[in-house]
């Protein structure tokens, strides 16, 4: 299944006042705890990063563990003074990366 | 069936260690948190201020289990679930632009306690728990 990473941003906000930024992206977050009908241990295979920049200055960055569920949802608070691009980035155990980005206006 | 008083007591021993490996499981996992804080906090002594952790009394699903922490000024927060085969949940970190709260989901493999440990941008360090009753564990396996 492809992975598409979903965000929900306002397109325009009040310079100054925090708002609400909603991610979510779809991934099976196998935790490296579970067997296999055989009892082996499927590998694990997680996001272990999520970043959030908005015009190269960073937001919020998780160190992200096994212990996230399935389709790792984080929802945070910011503010911003001037217009830009909020840009969501996602790093897998397998080393790809995972990104989109939203514009923000001020109005 | 005749038991000598040697086979007796032996039975009577491996009733005891069965009965006490799970609690010394559990044990084990929480010194493992408690290794992990002091790793976060550098050993630097935890108090208790201004931290929220908001998460359900009762979680009907260990799969995944809202959780909410917030702590004004907070430049990182970590989160770790004392009862989890690895305790670790998450560490974020904020910038300037961003408020000192996170929401998201996690996995608790049974009923637990859950530790938010946040450190303040002077350095010092705050922690709030929150006992989750889990009906079903998330964890697989």
């Amino acid at each position: 299944m492809a992975i598409k990473p979903r965000v929900k941003v306002p397109k325009s906000v009040a310079a100054g006042e925090y708002f609400t930024v909603k991610t979510l992206i779809n991934h099976k977050m196998e935790s490296g705890q579970r067997k296999d009908k055989e009892g082996n241990k499927i590998p694990r295979k997680i996001i272990n990063l999520f970043e959030a920049n908005f015009n190269g200055e960073n937001v919020i960055t998780v160190n992200v563990e096994p212990a996230v569920s399935t389709n790792p949802f984080f929802e945070f608070q910011m503010k911003i003074e001037a217009a830009g691009d909020l840009a969501f980035k996602w790093t897998d155990d397998d080393g790809s990366v995972y990104e989109t980005s939203k514009p923000i206006a001020i109005g | 069936m005749n038991l000598s008083r040697r086979q007796t007591l032996a039975l009577g021993g491996a009733a005891v260690t069965v009965t006490l490996l799970p609690i010394s499981f559990a044990q084990a996992a929480t010194d493992d948190a408690a290794a992990i804080i002091a790793e976060f906090t550098g050993g630097a002594a935890v108090g208790e201020g201004d931290i929220e952790l908001t998460a359900p009394e009762i979680a009907e699903n260990g799969n995944t289990v809202p959780m909410k922490m917030a702590a004004p000024g907070a430049a990182s927060i970590m989160l770790v679930a004392t009862g989890n085969p690895t305790p670790r949940v998450m560490v974020a970190h904020f910038g300037a632009s961003a408020e000192s709260r996170l929401s998201t989901r996690i996995r608790l493999a049974g009923t637990q306690d859950v530790i938010a440990v946040a450190k303040l941008a002077d350095g010092s360090f705050i922690q709030s728990s929150k006992s989750v009753k889990v009906t079903i564990g998330g964890c697989g396996g």
